[in-house]
């Protein structure tokens, strides 16, 4: 069966990596861009780059009007509503840490931050340096055999101590959906304020975050087909109003003197310094591109590519997965084979796949695995790449047993 | 500098192989020859942090000379830690400060399978020898 991606053509680094013999299936970890994006930055540059916010000149107010449509773009991407409620920040780890320390007064020793045995670091070490600071207790959630956060033991867990819940939406190694709306309403019965990791989430179907309910929402433009030294984090205005500014300079002030100074509500109060003013830009065409496509197709495309993957690894001897994935990814140890073996011998052969700890160390830990090779799919991936993938794969494990 | 004898060997072996699979086996062939280590130096202590996989390294000094021992979990790195250890074996800790560890990668042929981490892998194993050598 094949399945072809009507979608593969819009973004050229495909070509240009295939004309390299490589399969790029590491798109967990960040993705190919479309050229919607290269032209928008290339427009961007080639027409007259300015500071945002601040100048009074006509490319600044160009660059400033570019800037705030791609506020809107992922606002509506998001169905946040108020646009206000968007904040831009260098990463999806640069959001948790502001986060992590903008709401570390609301915060009182014995206090309890709740998170997932499935986070990755950047959802795990912010939060477990404020337990630091602060001298709270980080409880973390743990998963039945599915690799979903265990509900039952959830409930008991989630409780009047509770101030914070941080949970991802989908797990960077186990590719499952986590059951949000249940640990969200838990949270939101003892007044915890609650924040969704959607780094991987994000990239597959469209999410709203007022269905959602969250009071933080978080992502990365990279692993979204946009620019990297980008993050996003989503703010309820109710939530924003107990943010404080974090990073101080740049255009986040209202008011400075040498002693004292008073800063902008969000988003401004939260973006200090110069902000990432083209990826901004490039943000807003890929969601434009992505906006373009049909999303029923693209998610179905996803889907076939993703039940591809797993019955060709079902189908190897030896093949032991991690958790049940349901889509985007496969995790998978071989039985007598050190991944880093299998890893050498796929890079040889021109396969682009992750293996490792994949930055969640103490999930692997919980597997009793030092590492796992990840298979992770974009909607731009083919059935031929992942026949490729098996062919090497096969390769590789004739070599090595 | 002259090359120890079994860096040389190495050189001829390696620089014959025209195909990954070939390089691979013979990767392989050189991991598995390696004198295992006992268990009591398979510890923390002989730990080289900064691996993929993990290595464990042992040194003495006979007459001025530097004898390593070393292993790892995973067969190629064995393959590419016995290709390190063809190169220092024997050496003074002089010669040791002035191994050059991509150049010797390279000349073997496996300079493009020296992944970053691989690579900082190796280095740290390196590194440790001239530790220990100080």
């Amino acid at each position: 069966m094949m399945i072809p991606s009507p979608w593969r053509a819009d973004f050229p680094a495909i070509a240009a990596l295939q004309r390299q013999d490589q399969t790029y299936l590491d798109n967990a970890a960040t993705t190919q861009k479309p050229q919607a994006l290269l032209d928008a930055l290339a427009h961007y540059y080639a027409n007259g780059a300015a500071n945002v916010h601040r100048a009074q000149h006509l490319p600044g107010a160009h660059a400033t009007q570019a800037f705030e449509d791609s506020r809107r773009k992922v606002a509506q991407w998001l169905n946040a509503g108020d646009c206000e409620q968007i904040i831009f920040t260098h990463g999806a780890t640069s959001a948790l840490n502001l986060l992590a320390y903008g709401l570390e007064h609301l915060f009182n020793p014995g206090d309890e931050i709740v998170i997932s045995a499935l986070e990755h670091h950047a959802n795990l070490l912010p939060w477990q340096q404020l337990a630091h600071r602060r001298d709270l207790k980080l409880v973390i959630l743990p998963l039945n055999g599915d690799g979903l956060i265990d509900l039952d033991v959830a409930a008991q867990l989630i409780g009047p101590r509770t101030r914070l819940l941080a949970v991802s939406q989908l797990s960077n190694v186990l590719g499952a959906w986590q059951p949000l709306p249940a640990l969200l309403a838990m949270a939101k019965a003892h007044n915890a304020l609650t924040v969704v990791d959607g780094a991987q989430g994000v990239v597959h179907g469209r999410h709203d975050v007022q269905a959602l309910g969250c009071d933080f929402y978080v992502f990365s433009s990279h692993k979204l087909y946009g620019p990297d030294g980008l993050g996003v984090l989503f703010g309820r205005n109710e939530a924003l109003q107990q943010l404080r500014p974090w990073q101080f300079g740049g255009e986040m002030v209202l008011d400075a003197n040498y002693h004292d100074a008073r800063f902008r509500s969000a988003p401004l109060g939260f973006e200090a310094g110069t902000p990432p003013i083209a990826s901004v830009i490039g943000l807003g065409a890929t969601l434009d591109y992505l906006t373009g496509l049909d999303q029923d197709a693209v998610s179905a495309h996803e889907a076939a590519l993703h039940d591809y993957l797993l019955k060709g690894l079902e189908a190897r001897n030896g093949i032991r997965l991690l958790g049940k994935p349901q889509l985007a990814l496969a995790s998978f140890v071989v039985e007598g084979v050190h991944n880093s073996d299998l890893a050498h011998l796929l890079t040889e052969q021109g396969i682009a796949v992750r293996a490792g700890h994949h930055c969640a160390m103490p999930l692997l830990k919980s597997f009793e695995l030092a590492g796992a090779i990840r298979v992770s799919l974009a909607l731009y991936n083919n059935s031929e790449d992942l026949e490729r993938f098996f062919e090497a794969l096969d390769q590789a494990l004739e070599l090595l047993r | 500098m002259t090359l120890p004898v079994d860096a040389i060997t190495a050189l001829d072996t390696f620089q014959q192989a025209a195909s990954w699979e070939q390089r691979a086996r013979l990767l392989m062939q050189w991991g598995d020859r390696l004198p295992a280590l006992s268990d009591v130096d398979k510890v923390d202590a002989n730990r080289v942090h900064g691996c993929e996989s993990q290595v464990w390294l042992v040194g003495t000094l006979q007459d001025g000379h530097w004898q390593f021992s070393a292993s790892s979990d995973a067969r190629l790195i064995r393959g590419l830690v016995a290709l390190l250890l063809a190169r220092v074996n024997g050496l003074s800790a002089v010669e040791l400060q002035q191994v050059d560890l991509a150049d010797w990668f390279s000349q073997l042929g496996l300079g493009r399978q020296l992944s970053q981490s691989r690579s900082n892998g190796l280095n740290a194993v390196l590194q440790r020898m001239r530790e220990l050598a100080h």
